[in-house]
């Protein structure tokens, strides 16, 4: 909403604040001013003219070269383009030393040979959008009514040294979508009354049901309607003032009479329609659904189909108008007019909205219908156009109205303490303090000791309850003026879940092992919803989504990492580290909400340590993304409940891939992106996991408990073994591990090699061996009895062979 | 005689010892004076010669002379050692300016970090993380909050529907809305709920169709405006800096009333007004309010013995308030450029 703090005088006095301090108090007190604007900021030397002459440039076809009075002591030649300039005309002048917008400033000049002292102005040129003029300027210069007086300044007669402000209203405040609604906050803040227009009824002797009659078969969209009749018309231009009020509010003039009832949209927020009664078609108005398949073309030309979702103005027999949205093109008041029919309605919010949106059609009128206009104005909304019609047309107003109201307004009334308000608010308001706030707001107050009783007006439908009228006083008595305290009462320890820590300490160590957290988009294209995913479930579809790019939830992280390891190859960035956690999201009954899961994943890939300048270099291998995710295990408590097993995974490097288990079950996997992913990705050789982060966080973890530090020596032995290409180490790991007994303490391999000297299809895994009896030294007997369970293990069960 | 030829020696043993310049010399003196062999040795050995009186003085003067070419032996020998070693440190000599071996460090994407910051700020202050699904029935992210079918705040267009009655939740709230009403009407709540929300927007630099909120819910007995305004000072000092102010502005949500916007002033230009804060000194950085009556009573609390406040927030926008990001999108490309930023503690 766009309100001019000149017009806003009207109707409550400003004096003693400028607009910028007024703007600053509306936004305190709860509406916020978004900017203040004042068009001719920065313009000058543009006067109002008169064209004394008019004759052809002699030699340019285009040009026209005037003699302008501009209240000078003599007329000045100008040389002007314009298609309508002409003799007589009362014009924009910037004279010789003017600044325009855009800091274009005027010259004297020579057009063709001809001297030019200063140029005629379109409205466009002095700043308005093109929108905002009227038709009849809309390619040429703007041309003032007759009785301006010449030499005067002439961005002061276009209301251009106004200030405007520009309200940005939350959808509760649809009260201040109106002059006065804004004029009831400014008093409320101000603590000044509201003036309201003054409406002089002057009306003929002739009545207007004698011309019309209105039927209402919607009665709970339209529970009032009145048409007024204004005969004998002249359509013309409205008053300059009344367009630059208009122009001031984004509303383009018209002709006088559809200014005049968009003047009164903008005064009293109530929208009002115009129909031309001799092209009305009969002499009845009926309000109804539309039926199904009905036509109408409306007011731009385009036909439109109707359903009963619809309500329409009809001539009994066909739709004129769609209530509250727009007129139909057969009964548009065109220059030619005489007789005129005033509709001041009220419709229903969501019968208006359902149409303006079927329709692709918001407008003024059906932003405030949408909204709920105050049904307390229609009436003298009507009276008041039919008044300014007569009164800037010409024509009669016909007495009274035809009508049908059935509107039962009853006013709010909501009772609540002031100990209820000091309570929310935190304050200790007195009760004149919260009076005084309620009487501002101009409701009707009734107070019982420290109980009041509040009657709220019509045009303030926000409120309704208790909390409603807590929030009107904490606004007026002023947020900067509540104090500041924390919540005191029962005190909770404040703390993460077991889950959250968890969580936590999985980015510690991922962070930790050099892996940067990236965020990426859940949603993602049907192609790579389901690619690399645990489990192949059926992905969801979004109903209505924006693009095929993001139609999808995902069920896996690892694609969005593998667009992120693209991006940033892309940017010569090669070596990279990342992981993400997110939820993935599986599709269950249609009517039931997805399981979620929270997965953690990781990308790798290019030089996972690079120290150059001492010639160290070691790219990333599985067994780089290994540590990282035994690291994770670890941190987890989960190292010893963890078990990897080959496996072939789509997209996956077929003999670099491997499932991870817990206990037995596949929560993940880890390995190297396939080659010809990589490709078609152009990315490098990329390692991935993914792993689901509920199973680790909610899998059992033994407590710590303390081992006595070894107090005897250990001995180690080391065990070199040939064994088939295909046997795994860590199969031969569990062997050794199973027959060493409860001396063998620990095993780890040391050596292994696949290279020439071994005989075909061979291997050679060389391991450690440390045994240890916590109660005392162990002898050489002891060792190798143990040991020697373990090579005959060995060679049993893995067919190895003990190498020299 | 033979104290004149002690002393002789002494002096002339104190002069090699002085002039030796590496160890093997100076053992050479060593062995040459004190072993066996030496001139010392000799002069003792003709000790019968002398009278009774004379020996034991002779013999005293001998050990005086051994023990004073010995410690100026032992004293040569720990100087030509540590000149030694020192000359041989020397060689050893490193530019220390060149890099060390770095270690592999990743850090926190920067979303997650605000979010951290702020739960454990809330923690300290009693509250627990309260989270819930992404996907959402319409019921608790919007019926439950107050925005009942027919609200005009509410459109098809902004919201990722799945079907007509599940979507993807486009605020934190619905977690409320589920806390609330595990709670079964018995304050204390004291919550804060991170996540991620999604809403029916083209990405641009200040949209994301993707985004993350974190709001937080107060329900007790005697919640007031007063004690939001002392808890969003806490957040704005802590999250901000000590020296920012809040400032409480009305604004309108459905399941608040009152409701409010909260600005914080400028860090820029200290309140005075510049660019970033349009001139007005202030910055928004959240809505707020009390919550409305009637969400208290959806999720089964009596309205008449319970109040309470909430807050929410988007975590891009403190984020880039914070740090002066200009782009949004640049949180969800991940490009490591960016991510590396976010690596130490900030005071
Ligand atoms: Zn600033």
């Amino acid at each position: 909403m766009f309100v001019s703090y000149k017009w806003l005088q009207d109707y409550v006095d400003l004096s003693g604040i400028n607009a910028t301090e007024l703007a600053d108090k509306i936004t305190k007190s709860g509406i916020e001013v978004e900017g203040v604007e004042k068009k001719s900021e920065g313009l000058k030397g543009v006067v109002i003219g008169h064209v004394l002459e008019r004759e052809q440039h002699p030699n340019a076809d285009k040009l026209n070269k005037c003699q302008v009075d501009i209240g000078a002591e003599n007329p000045v030649q100008i040389i002007c383009g314009a298609p309508n300039v002409d003799k007589g005309q009362k014009v924009a002048v910037a004279t010789v030393g003017a600044v325009l917008p855009g800091n274009f400033k005027i010259k004297k000049a020579k057009l063709r040979g001809e001297e030019s002292h200063g140029m005629i102005c379109s409205l466009q040129e002095l700043g308005f959008e093109s929108k905002l003029v009227s038709k009849d300027y809309a390619t040429g210069i703007f041309v003032f009514p007759n009785d301006v007086e010449v030499g005067k300044d002439a961005l002061e007669e276009l209301g251009l040294s106004d200030e405007v402000l520009e309200l940005g209203l939350t959808p509760n405040r649809s009260d201040a979508l109106s002059m006065l609604g804004v004029a009831y906050e400014v008093g409320a803040i101000l603590g000044r009354e509201v003036k309201w227009p003054v409406v002089e009824k002057e009306e003929a002797a002739e009545k207007a049901t004698d011309y019309i009659s209105v039927k209402v078969e919607a009665k709970e969209d339209n529970p009032i309607y009145m048409a007024k009749i204004i005969k004998d018309v002249k359509i013309g231009p409205s008053p300059l003032w009344m367009q630059t009020r208009l122009m001031s509010a984004g509303i383009r003039p018209h002709n006088n009479v559809v200014d005049i009832t968009n003047y009164i949209l903008l005064e009293y927020g109530q929208p009002l329609h115009a129909f031309d009664y001799d092209r009305f078609g009969s002499k009845e108005i009926v309000i109804r659904r539309a039926k199904d398949a009905e036509k109408i073309v409306t007011l731009d030309e385009a036909e439109r189909t109707l359903t009963p979702d619809h309500l329409v103005i009809t001539n009994g027999s066909e739709p004129v108008a769609i209530a509250g949205v727009m007129g139909g093109a057969d009964s548009e008041v065109k220059n030619d007019t005489t007789n005129i029919i005033i509709e001041s309605a009220y419709f229903a919010g969501t019968v208006v909205r359902k149409a303006s949106k079927d329709h692709g059609l918001r407008s003024e009128a059906s932003a405030r219908f949408e909204k709920g206009v105050d049904p307390a104005r229609v009436r003298e909304a009507g009276e008041r156009a039919a008044q300014l019609i007569a009164q800037y047309a010409g024509g009669t107003v016909l007495q009274g109205a035809a009508e049908v109201d059935e509107l039962s307004m009853e006013p709010a009334v909501i009772s609540i303490t002031l100990e209820k308000i000091n309570t929310l608010l935190g304050t200790s308001m007195t009760v004149s303090v919260v009076e005084s706030i309620f009487k501002r707001l101009q409701f009707g107050v009734e107070l019982d000791n420290e109980t009041f009783t509040i009657t709220v007006p019509t045009r303030r439908g926000d409120i309704t309850i208790e909390a409603d009228l807590v929030e009107e006083a904490a606004r007026l008595y002023g947020y900067d003026n509540i104090p500041v305290t924390l919540p005191i009462g029962s005190a909770n320890p404040g703390q993460l879940t077991d889950y959250q820590i968890k969580r936590r300490k999985a980015r510690r160590t991922l962070e930790g092992a050099g892996l940067y957290q990236a965020v990426t988009y859940s949603l993602t294209s049907q192609e790579k919803a389901s690619q690399f995913a645990l489990e192949a479930r059926e992905s969801i579809r979004l109903a209505m989504p924006i693009s095929e790019e993001r139609s999808q939830l995902r069920l896996s992280i690892v694609p969005q990492l593998l667009e992120v390891v693209k991006y940033n190859n892309a940017r010569q960035i090669d070596s990279l580290a990342l992981y993400e956690i997110g939820s993935v999201f599986f599709k269950r009954d249609e009517q039931e909400l997805p399981e979620e899961k929270e997965h953690v994943a990781g990308a790798i890939t290019g030089l996972w340590e690079s120290h150059l300048w001492q010639g160290e270099k070691k790219p990333v291998d599985f067994f780089v993304a290994k540590g990282v995710i035994e690291a994770l295990f670890d941190t987890l408590g989960l190292a010893d409940q963890i078990s990897y097993r080959q496996a072939e995974i789509n997209d996956m490097h077929p003999g670099r891939t491997a499932e991870v288990l817990l206990n037995g079950e596949v929560i993940g996997f880890i390995g190297q992106v396939h080659p010809t992913v990589q490709k078609d990705l152009d990315i490098k050789e990329t390692y991935i996991f993914e792993l689901s982060l509920k199973a680790l966080a909610e899998a059992e973890v033994a407590p710590i408990a303390y081992q006595t530090i070894p107090r005897y020596p250990s001995t180690t032995r080391d065990i070199a073994l040939v064994v088939e290409q295909a046997t795994k180490a860590g199969d031969i790991q569990d062997i050794i591990e199973e027959a060493g007994g409860k001396l063998l303490k620990e095993v780890s391999i040391f050596d292994l090699y696949e290279g020439e000297r071994m005989e075909e299809g061979k291997k050679s895994i060389a391991y450690s061996l440390k045994y240890y009896d916590p109660e005392r030294t162990l002898t050489d007997e002891d060792i190798t009895k143990a040991h020697d369970k373990v090579l005959e293990a060995v060679k049993e069960k893995a067919g190895a062979e003990l190498r020299g | 005689m033979m104290q004149e030829r002690l002393l002789e020696l002494q002096e002339e043993a104190l002069q090699k010892v002085a002039a030796a310049s590496e160890l093997k010399e100076l053992n050479e003196v060593r062995v040459a004076y004190l072993g066996k062999k030496g001139p010392i040795t000799e002069v003792l050995r003709g000790m019968g010669k002398l009278s009774a009186e004379e020996r034991p003085k002779i013999g005293a003067l001998a050990n005086e002379v051994r023990e004073a070419i010995a410690t100026k032996i032992e004293e040569k020998q720990k100087a030509l050692e540590t000149a030694a070693v020192n000359a041989k440190l020397a060689t050893e000599t490193i530019d220390v300016t060149l890099p060390g071996r770095p270690v592999n460090k990743g850090n926190l994407h920067p979303l997650t970090r605000i979010v951290e910051e702020i739960e454990d700020l809330f923690i300290g202050m009693g509250y627990t993380v309260a989270e819930g699904p992404e996907v959402e029935s319409d019921y608790y992210n919007f019926e439950a909050l107050n925005l009942p079918k027919s609200h005009p705040a509410r459109d098809m267009q902004d919201s990722f529907y799945i079907t007509d009655e599940i979507l993807m939740r486009t605020h934190t709230s619905p977690v409320q809305a589920r806390t609330m009403e595990k709670h079964k009407g018995q304050g204390p709540v004291k919550i804060i709920c991170p996540g991620k929300v999604y809403r029916r927007d083209n990405d641009d630099a200040t949209h994301s169709h993707q985004f993350q909120q974190i709001e937080g819910l107060v329900i007790d007995e005697n919640i007031s405006m007063s004690d939001l305004k002392g808890t969003l000072d806490v957040f704005a000092k802590k999250v901000f800096g000590q020296d920012r102010e809040i400032r409480l502005r009305p604004s309108f949500f459905p399941f608040t009333e009152p409701s409010v916007e909260v600005d914080i002033s400028c860090k820029i230009c200290s309140g005075k007004g510049c660019s970033v804060c349009k001139k007005t000194g202030w910055i928004e950085v959240l809505g707020a309010g009390i919550v409305h009556p009637n969400v208290l009573e959806m999720a089964g609390f009596d309205s008449k013995k319970y109040s309470g406040f909430a807050f929410g927030m988007g975590v891009e926008r403190i984020a880039m308030l914070k740090y002066g990001v200009d782009d949004i999108r640049h949180f969800y490309t991940n490009d490591v450029r960016f991510l590396k930023q976010f690596n130490h503690h900030e005071a």
